[in-house]
């Protein structure tokens, strides 16, 4: 692989990131981003599971049959994700109550699914954890970006800390109630890869078809 | 005269190669707001008609004036009849006081004037942000703005509460313009209703501005449930004790957004766009015949739980928004079905789902929005497979 390791990290944070120009793990962007911490929790937990199982995927690449390839991937990541979980409720419970079923659906995240598959099991270890951590910290950094948005429009605060005070504690401001509800992290992420995208023209994905214009006479 | 050649002298600025070529949009703006435009289809098909897309949207502009008129002497006799418990404060009322108008209800003017002071500055706020927007996307994207946003901003302003905060008003035109038009290509790309989806945005946003009893009549501290809202929680009858009939509902006498609550104006308005072939009448009679048939067969069923099911179709017509968004948001062309066949399917969609919202959830009383919305997201949907049908049913014929 002609990447660098530095190449490895960086590239999956804009270039080549798995929210907006893979348009993977969507689902949990929705469900966990109306709140910075939990957002947070999940971009750690995301990366950790990513980094790793590509790690020992990669470490055992060339004893993998291919048959049953995907099954022994789910293995390892499942593995992780349970170990996630448990230190979770463990160390943080009440964001573990929160989170719920999101950490158990990491297992399903396309991301950790799509490296697995794509990168780990044709590189070394040392080039799939980065690899991994690099699409992890690029999954963490929409999250982020979301979670600002909604947390801090939506209840006028950041990592539970209070930022425009709003009309209910006496203050000015009004929430948008919208924002604490899922389907605004559909808008948000619009918006953000239509950034992205604007900045960096060349992530535009070609028309599907093209719109012919008659010649005018 | 002395216009026309203002705008034939400053026009060689604008056109490609001018000083001022990147604002093109504003200045075609300005022109073709007040003449015909000069361009017409140069290309094959030759079919031409007077009825060019400025001519569309005029017309419904038109086809809402009843409603308008309605709307602000209703939404004045609202606010001058709770007047009686609640004192008269703020600019309104220094405004009226100062021409020497009053706050009798029993005076059409007086109401009149009231409900003027409530509409205009939401109109112009709705105008002039939504119209910054407008002008922004068309410079950048070197289209060129036209005159839907009349009607989306005509038809938005008439769907808010009177009492909507001027800033949300604002927030909701842009969303509007920007999500529900914008991003998708502009005027004839939107596939959802722009005044809707800036509604509704309002609607999940701040729905303490949006909804519950105390924001229909423009008073602080007066709290008058809608229709609607008096049906779910007591049935029918009970709208009598609050003093609405079925002819003051028909009428538009009744708290509810500003210019929706009379079912007359809409029908007005409706008989305008039907002349004028502006609306399809398929489209009506789809929402027709699905809303009368899906509340018909909900009063067989019947529920003792749930009051709204007993609700007569007739009732249906002339509370909420229903007539409002029959006649202006259902049979808008560019977000409904295009096939004949589909329109029909499209309208008995809305007109059925408008009735499951109303009566089967009750999360939301009011049910128009929500149910155009859905209609407008499955509109393409409906239209491939009436096309699909068409091409099945042909070469069936011809084996």
């Amino acid at each position: 692989m002609a990447q660098t390791k530095r190449e490895l990290l960086v590239d999956p944070m804009v270039d080549n990131n798995p929210i907006t120009l893979q348009v993977l793990g969507i689902c949990s962007a929705l469900a966990v981003t109306s709140s910075l911490q939990v957002a947070f929790v999940m971009s750690i937990a995301v990366t950790l599971v990513t980094a790793f199982s590509s790690m020992f995927i990669s470490m055992i690449r060339n004893q993998i049959p291919s048959s049953i390839r995907i099954i022994v991937q789910m293995v390892i990541i499942a593995s992780l994700v349970i170990m996630v979980d448990q230190v979770l409720k463990a160390y943080a419970f009440e964001i573990s109550k929160t989170l719920s079923v999101f950490v158990g659906l990491i297992i399903t995240n396309c991301i950790v699914m799509g490296r697995a598959e794509a990168f780990a099991m044709k590189n070394p270890p040392v080039a799939s954890f980065l690899d991994g951590v690099g699409n992890g910290l690029g999954y963490g950094l929409i999250l982020m970006m979301v979670g600002v948005i909604r947390e801090l429009f939506g209840a006028g605060t950041l990592f539970g800390v209070t930022i425009l005070e709003t009309v209910n504690n006496g203050g000015w401001y009004v929430p948008n109630g919208m924002l604490l509800l899922p389907p605004s992290a559909f808008f948000i992420i619009g918006l953000i890869i239509w950034a992205f995208r604007t900045i960096k023209p060349e992530q535009v994905e070609e028309r599907e078809y093209k719109i012919q214009t008659v010649e005018a006479h | 005269m002395g216009v026309r050649s203002f705008f034939d002298r400053i026009e060689p600025h604008f056109v490609k190669g001018g000083r001022y070529e990147r604002y093109f949009p504003m200045y075609e703006m300005v022109e073709s707001f007040l003449f015909t435009p000069k361009t017409v289809t140069t290309a094959a098909p030759h079919a031409r008609s007077y009825v060019d897309m400025k001519r569309i949207m005029t017309y419904v502009v038109i086809a809402t004036i009843p409603c308008i008129l309605m709307g602000l002497y209703n939404v004045g006799l609202q606010a001058n009849t709770a007047l009686a418990d609640f004192p008269a404060t703020g600019w309104r009322a220094a405004i009226i006081e100062f021409f020497g108008i009053g706050f009798n209800p029993q005076n059409p003017l007086a109401n009149f004037m009231h409900g003027l002071l409530y509409f205009l500055p939401i109109y112009i706020t709705t105008l002039v942000v939504g119209g910054i927007w407008e002008v922004l996307f068309a410079t950048v994207r070197r289209h060129e703005v036209n005159e839907g946003f009349l009607v989306s901003s005509m038809l938005y302003a008439l769907i808010l509460p009177a009492s909507t905060p001027l800033w949300q008003v604002a927030l909701g035109i842009s969303f509007g313009v920007v999500i529900g038009k914008e991003v998708f290509g502009g005027t004839g790309k939107n596939f959802l209703n722009p005044a809707l989806t800036g509604r509704a945005f309002l609607y999940f946003a701040y729905p303490a501005q949006m909804s519950g009893d105390a924001i229909w009549v423009p008073v602080d501290g007066f709290t008058g449930a809608t229709a609607l809202a008096v049906t779910a929680s007591d049935g029918v009858q009970a709208l009598a004790a609050q003093g609405m009939s079925w002819s003051s509902s028909f009428i538009g006498t009744i708290p509810g957004s500003i210019g929706e609550t009379s079912t007359l104006a809409c029908l007005i308005g409706l008989a305008f766009l039907l002349i004028t072939k502006i609306a399809n009448y398929r489209l009506v009679l789809g929402c027709l015949a699905g809303m009368i048939g899906f509340s018909y067969l909900l009063n067989v069923i019947g529920s003792d739980s749930n009051p709204m099911f007993a609700m007569p179709w007739y009732w249906h017509l002339v509370i909420g928004g229903y007539a409002f968004g029959l006649v202006f948001m259902v049979t808008e062309p560019v977000s409904a079905s295009h096939t004949n066949m589909g329109r029909y399917i499209y309208g008995a969609l809305i007109g059925v789902m408008v009735v499951m919202i109303r009566v089967i959830n009750p999360a939301f009383p009011e049910g128009m929005m929500l149910a155009i919305l859905f209609g407008n997201v499955f509109a393409p949907l409906i239209d491939h497979f009436v096309v699909q049908a068409n091409i099945k049913r042909r070469a069936r014929r011809n084996v």
